[in-house]
C-alpha cells in the first residue's frame, strides 16, 4: 500500500515550556525538510499553549551513549565524594554558612 | 570510541533484563530486551495508536453537527488531541525497531486491532457526552495504570495523554449533565445514549482475566500493572456515583454496592459480542477501515506537496550555496 511513498525522515522533538525550562525531549515526528518537521512539532507536541520554543533534530544525527557500558562510561562521577559539599566539614554551631 | 565488548550468553542477559524489571527500573530503547518483550510491547503500543486514530472518526461524525460553535471548537480540539495522542504512541511504538509506513499499513490492510469499543455508531449528539464520560473515563483508567509501564517511551507518552485527556471526559460528562437536566426529550435522548454505550465501555477494558492469555506475562514484565478485571471494577466504582449525581440509570439491573468488597457487583458481560466486534463484525467495523483508508488516499496529494516543496527548496540552497 506504501510501495511508491517513502517513509519520511525521523525527527527529535525538543519543547521548552515558559518559566525558564531546559528544553526537554518530547518525543520525534516525521517530515521531509526542518520547516515542516517544526510545524508538526508544533501541531503534535505543544497544543496546549505552555511550549514556548521548539527545536528538531535529525534522529541519525545525535550520538548516544550506549545502555551497555553505561557502568564504566559513568564510573568517574560516581566515586568522587569530594564533588559534594557534604564531603566537607565545617565549624559546629556554625549557622547560614 | 572503543566499546567494552564483553560475550554475554542470552539466559545471562535474560537473567539481567529479569533483575532490572524486578527492580522496577524503566526499559529504554537501546537496552537489551528480550525479543518477545519487544513484540509484545509493539502489538500493544500499536494497537494503543491505532486506537487512538480510529477514535477520531466515531466523534468527528459531529462536528459539522455539534449544537453550537462552543460545543463545535470543544469537540475539534478533542479530536485533534485523539490524533496527537496516535502520533504519540506511534512514535512511541517506533522506539522498538518498526517504521510508521509499516504501522500505518498494519491498520489500513486489517492487519492490526484497535479498541472494540469504536466500531459503534455515533446516532444522536448525546453519544458524543456519553463517549467523553464514558470510553475517556475507562481511557484515563487504563493509561493512568501504563503511565508506570516498564518500557519508557511508552510510560512517557502516556504521562503526555493523561495530563490531557482530563478535558476530554469533563467535557463530556458536561454535555451529559446539560441533556440530563434539560427537556424530557434531551433526557430521554441521553438515557438512550447510555443504555447503549455502558456495556461496549465496560467490555473495552479488555476480555476478562480468565480469557487474556497476554495478561500473565505482560503483569510480570511490568508493562501492565493492574488487570483488565482489576482495571474494569475501577471504572465501574468512578461511574456509578457519576451516574447518580446526574439522575441517569445504568443498565445493569445487578450493578449493586458490595460493603465487603468495597465496591460494585455487576452482571454478565456479553463476551460473545466483544469476540464478533473484535473479529470484525462490529456495527461499524468496514466503514471505519474504509474510512481510514480514503483518508490516506486522499491525503497523498499533501504529502506528494510536501515532497515537492522541501525537494525544491534544498535545491534552491544548494544551487545558491554554490
Amino acid at each position: 500500500m506504501e510501495s511508491n511513498e517513502s517513509q519520511w525522515p525521523l525527527w527529535e522533538v525538543f519543547t521548552q515550556e515558559d518559566g525558564g525550562a531546559p528544553h526537554e525531549h518530547a518525543g520525534s515526528v516525521h517530515a521531509p525538510d526542518a520547516e515542516i518537521a517544526l510545524q508538526n512539532a508544533r501541531d503534535v507536541y505543544g497544543r496546549r499553549g505552555r511550549v514556548v520554543s521548539v527545536w528538531v533534530v535529525p534522529s541519525n544525527e545525535i550520538t548516544a551513549s550506549q545502555s551497555e557500558w553505561a557502568g564504566p562510561f559513568f564510573d568517574p562521577g560516581a566515586d568522587k565524594a569530594y564533588r559534594h559539599p557534604q564531603f566537607y566539614k565545617i565549624p559546629r554551631g556554625l549557622k547560614g554558612f | 570510541m572503543e566499546t567494552p565488548q564483553t560475550e554475554t550468553s542470552e539466559e545471562a542477559l535474560n537473567a539481567g533484563f529479569e533483575a532490572r524489571i524486578a527492580a522496577g527500573e524503566t526499559i529504554e530503547p537501546k537496552d537489551w530486551m528480550p525479543e518477545r518483550y519487544r513484540t509484545q510491547l509493539i502489538r500493544m503500543m500499536s494497537q494503543h495508536a491505532h486506537s487512538e486514530i480510529v477514535g477520531m472518526l466515531p466523534e468527528g461524525n459531529w462536528i459539522t453537527r455539534a449544537p453550537s460553535l462552543k460545543r463545535k471548537m470543544v469537540l475539534l480540539a478533542k479530536v485533534q488531541d485523539e490524533a496527537g495522542h496516535g502520533l504519540y504512541i506511534y512514535c512511541g511504538t517506533e522506539t522498538l525497531g518498526i517504521d510508521r509506513a509499516e504501522l500505518v499499513d498494519q491498520l489500513l490492510t486489517g492487519k492490526a486491532k484497535y479498541s472494540s469499543i469504536f466500531n459503534y455508531p455515533t446516532l444522536t449528539w448525546a453519544d458524543i457526552g456519553v463517549i467523553g464520560w464514558f470510553v475517556d473515563g475507562a481511557a484515563i483508567v487504563n493509561q493512568t495504570v501504563l503511565a508506570k509501564a516498564s518500557y519508557g517511551p511508552y510510560a512517557r507518552a502516556m504521562i503526555r495523554i493523561c495530563k490531557e485527556e482530563n478535558f476530554h471526559k469533563k467535557q463530556g460528562y458536561e454535555i451529559v449533565a446539560t441533556l440530563a437536566n434539560g427537556t424530557p426529550e434531551q433526557k430521554a435522548m441521553v438515557q438512550d445514549a447510555v443504555n447503549r454505550w455502558w456495556w461496549p465501555s465496560v467490555m473495552m477494558l479488555g476480555p476478562s482475566d480468565s480469557n487474556s492469555p497476554n495478561t500473565a506475562e505482560l503483569i510480570r514484565w511490568r508493562v501492565k500493572r493492574k488487570t483488565n478485571d482489576e482495571l474494569r471494577q475501577r471504572f465501574i466504582d468512578l461511574t456509578v456515583p457519576q451516574a447518580d449525581a446526574v439522575g441517569l440509570t445504568l443498565p445493569d439491573p445487578d450493578l449493586k454496592y458490595n460493603t465487603e468488597k468495597q465496591g460494585y457487583d455487576f452482571g454478565q458481560v456479553d463476551w460473545d459480542e466483544f469476540w464478533q466486534v473484535v473479529k470484525g463484525n462490529g456495527p461499524c467495523n468496514r466503514e471505519r477501515l474504509q474510512a481510514r483508508r480514503d483518508a490516506h488516499e486522499n491525503g497523498r496529494w499533501v504529502r506528494e506537496a510536501a515532497e515537492a516543496y522541501s525537494a525544491k527548496h534544498s535545491r534552491r540552497e544548494q544551487s545558491t550555496a554554490a
